[in-house]
């Protein structure tokens, strides 16, 4: 019998056979796929240059802190991700709290700062970010300038700020806040933030407002409006930066982790790269590259535009106790999310 | 009546000649596969509804008490109904005054305008609102959300409103003239009601959209439901919260389509008397009128097409040759023709069993089997999304994050756009040349096979077409499920825009107006030949 099929449709089913048996061969890739919450630009910075050296590939699924933490938790033991890198802490303690991480290599964790790394080992600061107070100077003169980000709450400061409160970064300050107020004064904080800000999708939409004069002021992590100026300038130029200093909850230096999933089948491989982006090429990256994030590493240099580390004042907070759950919900609670 | 290359969800473009065929041979005629297929594909569609009601139980009512009956979800609830009531009656004023200027009357140019009308379609919802904050970047809030929703979207509104006015019988008007009514008040008393289904449809579509949009209001800084679900997937993946603003969501799409059913009513719109209704009339504008006519279809065109292609050349001349960065931007291109292609295959050849019981055995069983493919086509992609994540990460590990489950998403929300093209498609294939083939010893399936679907293959083409179309502009559905290291021309687009890199954005932008460029024009015409002409 002649089976005629029309042509369009042989096409269409060659071509999604194709797409599906195209998928079956890459998952059996040797290289190590990579859970990316860190800007996209930065880790593909480090993806190249690990490659380069190791002949290894890297597949990199982008995403959010908080979301992917919570993603490796549900997919268990079949996670496919080998590494996890995040921005911020808290996502990176969601998943050391469900037991999912392998011990970080002990040569590798020597190559960075105590300071920037939780003591047990089970994952590692692979740069850091500073909160600072973004402000356009034209609209806010230098002696209003808030003491504290507890001062955001205040009446005064109504419709006068901006934040992203959808992002990991404001949901990491909020969680540091936690553990250095407390809940009940994190709670209170977050309703006055609630009347007193203005809601933006991402910090850069912040600083972008901030420039344009839309609203005076926000609170942001520190290297947007260095990586704005470091290509045209046009959303920063208006813009000033403060820092709270004085182990402020707004002086908040925040961890980037980096950890190695127990039930990854490339281990080695997974190790490797954990090395190599605390190690000094991956860290030169972030004193060469655009990212303008801190260097962790022992005897790394930051980008000597920025304000040294240790001049920043940051509270102690140990990072790994922040609560990201608890953070989220005190932040849905408070009508924020 | 709606065109039917439309995906309106509730249309019924089966003659009725074709219904009153025999009912009780269902069964025997029908053959088993064929009802077991579309059974099959019904209960697929269902899922995301029994995830939905299922997380909602699971979740504890005091847990839903908190989550749902808080001032947050009122504000996004209120933010939605004023979108909702806002930019529909605005689409369905623009719609209607535009069709009827360029079907009705004498305007210069409106072959052209009616063209100009439609392309705004080609547009991406999410690119509309990129060009208007690059244009204007402190526009936020309702208003930008209700202006940005009209422009990208009355034309779901003017193509079928146009293709009705196109086929009204002018006898009607005329003994309404006759017993001395004013021609404004013709237009309201007579040619108004007979555009109900057509506005029904269109408006419901409308709504749909703007249920189920995610890139134009998280741009532009308009809470939605959609939004916030994707606020809350960003910090929790699948959290207790997200999932309760999804069936929230779900709630307001299900009585979309109620009202929307109670608003066609039960009138007859079809002529009655032998013959054929006579050529329209073409009314001859005055100068004035004519120069606001044209003032309005400017403006309209103006806001619709050269503002988004303005600030798109504007970006792609600032980004120079710097930003077509080949590296990524052709494995996006790639990507999204794969899934544009194994898509628009896979929803067409799951409609195919439908659509064929739906024009030889219509009946009860079948009107339910379709009903619950147009119910979850209904659904905002977040929700489908938000489901097959859950879902394939508890039930079905070996498909989850794999194009086997972002197919099945838009299998899932798409279906409804192949069903309608391809029932069209197999009503007008003769059920006495299947028969013959039956006579002569093929059996039921390869008859279907052999002549009706090979007779059918204009409209399964027309609606893979626009389930292509569908895919190349989808954007949560593919943010959720995309498998690793894939990146689609929508998802490339809102990675960069993210970043407010927005010269880098333009290129993926451009790719996605070209890919739809020809679908689009392939809706025009169909919609002129809807009407015969």
């Amino acid at each position: 019998m002649i089976f005629r099929v029309p042509s369009f449709l042989k096409k269409a089913l060659l071509a999604s056979a194709l797409v599906s048996a195209g998928h079956v061969y890459a998952a059996d890739s040797v290289g190590i796929v990579v859970y990316n919450a860190q800007h996209e630009s930065l880790t593909k910075a480090w993806v190249e240059g690990f490659t380069q050296e190791t002949g290894i590939p890297v597949t990199l699924r982008n995403g959010d802190d908080t979301e992917m933490g919570n993603q490796i938790v549900q997919e268990g033991a079949d996670s496919p991700a080998d590494v996890f890198l995040t921005e911020n802490s808290p996502a990176m303690v969601l998943v050391d709290n469900a037991g999912l991480f392998a011990p970080v290599d002990k040569a590798t964790l020597e190559q960075v700062d105590a300071a920037y790394r939780p003591a047990h080992g089970k994952w590692i600061g692979i740069a850091a970010r500073s909160t600072v107070f973004v402000y356009n100077p034209s609209k806010l003169p230098n002696a209003d300038l808030p003491k504290s980000i507890m001062d955001l709450a205040a009446p005064a400061w109504k419709g006068r700020w901006g934040a992203s409160p959808g992002g990991a970064d404001f949901q990491a300050i909020v969680a540091a806040m936690l553990e250095q107020k407390g809940e009940a004064a994190t709670l209170e904080w977050l309703k006055a933030m609630k009347t007193n800000f203005t809601a933006y999708r991402g910090n850069s939409s912040v600083l972008k407002a901030v420039n344009a004069g839309q609203i005076d002021s926000g609170v942001i992590y520190h290297y947007y409006s260095f990586v704005d100026q470091a290509k045209t300038g046009e959303n920063s130029k208006n813009t000033a930066l403060h820092y709270f200093k004085h182990k402020d909850p707004g002086a908040f230096v925040s961890i980037s982790g980096g950890g190695v999933l127990a039930s990854s089948k490339h281990k080695e491989q997974a190790q490797a790269f954990l090395k190599w982006i605390t190690g000094q090429d991956g860290q030169a990256i972030l004193k060469d590259g655009k990212s303008f994030e801190y260097a962790v590493g022992k005897n790394a240099q930051s980008n000597s535009k920025l304000m040294p580390l240790q001049q920043l004042d940051a509270p102690t907070v140990d990072a790994s106790k922040l609560d990201s759950k608890k953070a989220v919900e005190l932040m849905t609670q408070a009508g924020l999310l | 009546m709606i065109p039917e290359t439309l995906p309106a969800g509730v249309t019924d473009a089966v003659p009725a000649n074709l219904r009153r065929r025999s009912r009780g041979t269902f069964a025997s005629r029908g053959g088993p596969w064929v009802i077991g297929l579309s059974v099959l594909v019904s209960l697929l569609a269902l899922l995301p509804i029994a995830y939905v009601i299922g997380v909602s139980l699971q979740t504890g009512w005091s847990t839903v008490v908190t989550l749902v009956f808080r001032p947050r979800v009122g504000e996004l609830l209120v933010n939605t109904v004023l979108l909702v009531l806002l930019t529909i009656p605005l689409c369905v004023a623009l719609g209607v005054t535009l069709a009827w200027l360029t079907e009705r009357t004498n305007l210069p140019g409106r072959r052209w305008w009616s063209l100009l009308a439609t392309a705004p379609l080609a547009v991406p919802a999410f690119v509309h609102s990129y060009a208007w904050v690059s244009l204007v970047p402190p526009i936020h809030g309702l208003f930008a959300g209700v202006l940005v929703s009209v422009i990208a979207y009355f034309p779901f509104l003017y193509l079928p409103v146009a293709a009705t006015l196109r086929r009204l019988d002018p006898a009607i008007e005329d003994v309404a003239e006759s017993m001395g009514l004013k021609p404004l008040a013709v237009f309201f008393r007579v040619v108004l009601p007979q555009l109900r289904l057509a506005i029904c449809g269109g408006a419901l579509l409308v709504g749909l959209h703007l249920l189920a949009e995610y890139g134009l209001y998280a741009m532009i800084r308009f809470d939605t439901f959609t939004t916030a679900i994707f606020d809350q997937f960003k910090s929790t993946f699948n959290g207790p919260a997200a999932h309760m603003l999804a069936s929230v969501l779900a709630l307001c799409c299900l009585a979309m389509l109620t009202a929307e059913s109670a608003a066609r009513g039960t009138a007859r719109y079809a002529r009655v008397g032998s013959g054929s209704a006579r050529e329209q009339r073409i009314v001859c504008l005055r100068t004035s009128s004519t120069a606001l006519g044209l003032a309005l279809q400017g403006v309209t065109c103006l806001l619709a097409l050269g503002v988004p292609l303005l600030t798109l050349g504007n970006w792609l001349i600032a980004g120079g040759s710097q930003v077509w960065d080949m590296a990524e931007l052709l494995p996006a291109l790639e990507q999204t023709l794969l899934f544009g292609v194994g898509g628009a295959a896979l929803t067409t050849c799951a409609a195919i069993p439908i659509a064929w019981l739906s024009i030889r055995y219509p009946g009860r069983m079948q009107r339910v089997l379709e009903s619950c493919n147009y119910i979850t086509s209904s659904l905002p992609g977040i929700v489908v999304a938000l489901a097959l994540v859950t879902v394939t990460i508890h039930f079905a590990r070996p498909i989850y994050q794999t194009t086997i489950t972002v197919l099945l998403a838009y299998l899932l929300m798409f279906l409804p756009r192949a069903l309608v093209s391809l029932r069209a498609g197999i009503a007008q294939a003769p059920v006495e040349l299947e028969n013959i083939a039956r006579s002569l010893g093929r059996s039921p399936a390869r008859a279907l096979w052999l002549i009706t679907l090979r007779l059918a293959a204009p409209g399964a083409a027309a609606g893979a077409a626009l389930v292509f179309l569908a895919i190349t502009n989808e954007l949560t559905a593919t943010l959720l499920l995309a498998p690793n290291g894939t990146r689609t021309l929508a998802t490339g687009f809102w990675a960069m825009t993210s970043e407010i890199d927005y010269a880098a954005a333009a290129p993926y932008a451009l790719l996605m107006i070209v890919l739809s460029l020809p679908l689009t024009g392939l809706l025009y015409h169909q919609s002129k030949k809807t009407a015969g002409r």
